[in-house]
């Protein structure tokens, strides 16, 4: 057990810190929230500085253009990105171009679809959505009802998709369609739907957090080439599952890092509240949370580098990835609620009461999000249980 | 950075697992009640094995065996809920003639404040103390003992003291600061190693009763008990191997974080999962037959070893950067 980076992943890490003083303060700053364009702008610009680089697709084979790093390295780079406030892939507006249905091309797609997609995604010129949940489809992703009727060489398509992230600023959507109504995971059929095809209308959901990262799409009549299918017909399933062979528990490291961030910067807000004749600090019971939430999070980091080495020797991330994303999602949300605690009546305000609270009371509202999305706590539960204890359905 | 086990600690793992299986077993567990926990002829077994001394170099007599691999045998030790004072022992090899051979058991006290609850007061040849000061060989003649007829856990009897803890120096306050951070590692290990086998233990169970002509195991409010107790052991034992390694390689930076977490989340597994257990094993998990209160009980004892989760949560405020 040896948790000393090797010489060459500090290089990297130097090589890669000097790169990121150079290129973040050409970055045009954050928009707000609800100005989608320049969201995609900014996005796509950073994109495109990274590919400059050689960053772009740390995590992708080096013959599809990614930088093929190893798993170490990985980590050093998110961990690098995180802490220099740099934007970071899981929230980009390509988050799904680049973590799920380019590595889904990769695997499944064939050369065409490769090199029409791929460079352009890794350039920051191509962003996607995703087009798996329905209303009815949630949890039970494979009930999913969107009709695909073959006609000719196209398909026609009818239905409705949900919780589609930045769908209105992506050019293309992995779309999961029924092409079988007979069978359930065996008549789907996984579809490269282009946005501005006809019959596709976006409507915008607005989230607790009163802005509209999630929409609706709508599918009338709705023709998208046979050309355009990923794997075989009724085969969609297996192919949008087959990323998740990749996932090497390393999806979440760059909140984590954000995490340990923000647990120090409550310790420093808890400095600054007032409670009584002293601050909240100064409250043991907070206090001690705050110290126990620490050495959860500074677990969980461990558990990453547990599941990333086994990963790396055997090729199999272990119990560890399934962990981490269920523990993680759960203890950012208890540290929301100390945070709120710690802040009282200023949590009354996503505008900065003191230095730092707004944001502190604006991610106690997004990591809602958390538990719910990738696989609820209680599917993670059911797959651990099912999966990993091998008890019984 | 490769923080899996190397060839050489997974030998080690499996080494003592089976060890402990045919040393250990539970019904000679459950014997060494009668006799205070230890029982000297299987105490020099763990002797024998290196239980004691493998971090004594080569020329003493040891393995030269780090933290890491220190851990690693605690959890074992921990799995099969081996009973007696090992955690002062294997600190005293070295230091206290007789303790790496398992000629003399060695007990010891890290805890200033009155009263003093000595564990294994009848079998254990010599006391030890743990205080900013130092390391004390505890003068026992200078103590007030009450004896205690009905200890929490029956393999870890104890008796009440009062008085002074000193006696003949066996180390400098550097000695003592380094000695708290090995023991709470130590002990951190073997309460993983608690919570890994109750999960097991629970998982089995439940995939055998059957209530509503199912095993229970299969519904989920009792599925998603169990895996919040694998959950919450891998989380510790990441904690606490990080913790074993960070006391093995000084490039890492200062150790006491990392320590004081991995034992806060160890104790908080153990307990947490021996009461897990008891819940999943049903009115049995509630009788003296069922193995489960043995290890909720040295769950509880340990949880207040080399300092309590609250001791370890205000360490971890106070090292956090602002």
């Amino acid at each position: 057990m040896d948790l000393l980076w090797s010489e060459s992943d500090e290089r990297f890490r130097a090589e890669l810190r000097a790169w990121i003083a150079e290129a973040l303060p050409k970055l045009p700053p954050e928009p707000k929230r609800e100005d989608w364009a320049a969201r995609r702008a900014r996005d796509t610009a950073w994109q495109g500085m990274l590919h400059d680089a050689g960053y772009a697709g740390i995590n992708w084979p080096a013959e599809y253009g990614g930088r093929g790093a190893s798993l170490s390295e990985q980590l050093v780079f998110y961990e690098e990105i995180t802490k220099a406030g740099a934007p970071n892939v899981g929230v980009s507006v390509n988050f799904v171009g680049m973590l799920h249905a380019g590595p889904t091309l990769i695997a499944e797609g064939n050369d065409e679809q490769r090199a029409r997609h791929l460079p352009a995604i890794l350039k920051g010129e191509e962003v996607w959505c995703q087009g798996f949940s329905e209303p009815a489809a949630g949890s039970d992703l494979a009930s999913l009802r969107t009709r695909a009727v073959r006609d000719g060489d196209h398909y026609v398509v009818n239905g409705q998709k949900i919780w589609t992230s930045f769908a209105q600023v992506a050019d293309y959507c992995e779309l999961l369609v029924r092409t079988d109504p007979e069978s359930k995971h065996k008549g789907i059929t996984w579809l490269i739907l282009p946005m501005d095809t006809p019959g596709v209308d976006v409507r915008p959901l607005k989230t607790v957090l009163g802005s509209s990262e999630f929409s609706e799409l709508y599918l009338d009549d709705v023709r998208i080439p046979v050309a355009n299918r990923v794997g075989d017909e009724n085969d969609g399933w297996r192919v949008a599952m087959v990323t998740f062979s990749f996932e090497r528990g390393t999806s979440l490291v760059p909140e984590m890092v954000e995490a340990r961030h923000q647990l120090d910067e409550l310790a420093r807000l808890a400095r600054t509240v007032q409670r009584g004749d002293g601050t909240a600090w100064d409250d043991t019971g907070v206090r001690r949370e705050i110290g126990h939430a620490a050495a959860e999070l500074d677990a969980l980091w461990n558990l990453v580098k547990r599941t990333v080495s086994e990963a790396a020797r055997t090729g199999v991330p272990g119990v560890g990835a399934s962990v981490v994303k269920l523990y993680y999602s759960e203890l950012i949300q208890r540290i929301g609620d100390l945070a709120l605690r710690v802040l009282d009546r200023a949590s009354l305000s996503i505008d900065d009461v003191y230095e730092g609270s707004g944001h502190v009371v604006e991610e106690r509202l997004r990591t809602l999000a958390l538990t719910i999305a990738a696989g609820t706590s209680q599917i993670q539960r059911n797959i651990i249980g099912e999966r990993i204890l091998g008890l019984p359905r | 950075m490769d923080f899996t086990l190397t060839s050489d600690q997974e030998a080690l793992q499996d080494g003592v697992r089976k060890l402990c299986e045919g040393v250990f077993p539970m019904e000679r567990v459950r014997a060494l009640i009668d006799v205070g926990g230890v029982d000297r002829a299987l105490w020099r077994e763990l002797a024998d094995a290196g239980v004691f001394s493998l971090r004594l170099s080569e020329d003493d007599g040891g393995a030269g065996l780090g933290m890491a691999e220190a851990a690693i045998v605690f959890e074992q030790l921990g799995r099969a809920l081996v009973p007696g004072p090992l955690v002062w022992t294997h600190l005293a090899a070295g230091r206290v003639p007789g303790a790496a051979e398992g000629d003399r058991v060695v007990g010891g006290l890290q805890r200033r404040d009155e009263p003093f609850v000595v564990e294994h007061p009848d079998v254990i040849d010599v006391l030890l103390a743990v205080d900013d000061d130092g390391l004390w060989e505890v003068d026992r003649s200078r103590l007030s003992a009450r004896a205690v007829d009905w200890p929490l856990d029956p393999l870890t009897p104890v008796h009440v003291a009062g008085g002074l803890l000193r006696g003949e120096r066996r180390g400098v306050p550097g000695d003592a600061v380094r000695w708290r951070l090995e023991g709470t590692v130590l002990v951190g290990a073997y309460l993983v190693g608690m919570a890994d086998v109750l999960t097991e233990r629970s998982v089995d169970y439940a995939k055998s009763r059957e209530q509503f002509d199912r095993p229970i195991g299969s519904f989920q409010a009792v599925k998603h008990m169990l895996a919040d107790m694998l959950v919450r052991t891998e989380v510790a034992r990441s904690a606490v191997y990080a913790a074993a390694v960070h006391l093995d390689e000084p490039a890492l930076g200062p150790p006491e974080r990392a320590v004081s977490g991995a034992k806060l989340l160890a104790g908080e597994a153990a307990t947490s999962n021996a009461k897990t257990a008891t819940q999943v094993h049903g009115g049995m998990g509630f009788t003296w037959e069922v193995d489960v209160h043995l290890y909720l009980k040295r769950a509880w004892v340990l949880d207040t070893a080399f300092g309590t989760g609250d001791d370890h949560a205000d360490t971890v405020a106070g090292l956090l950067s602002v």
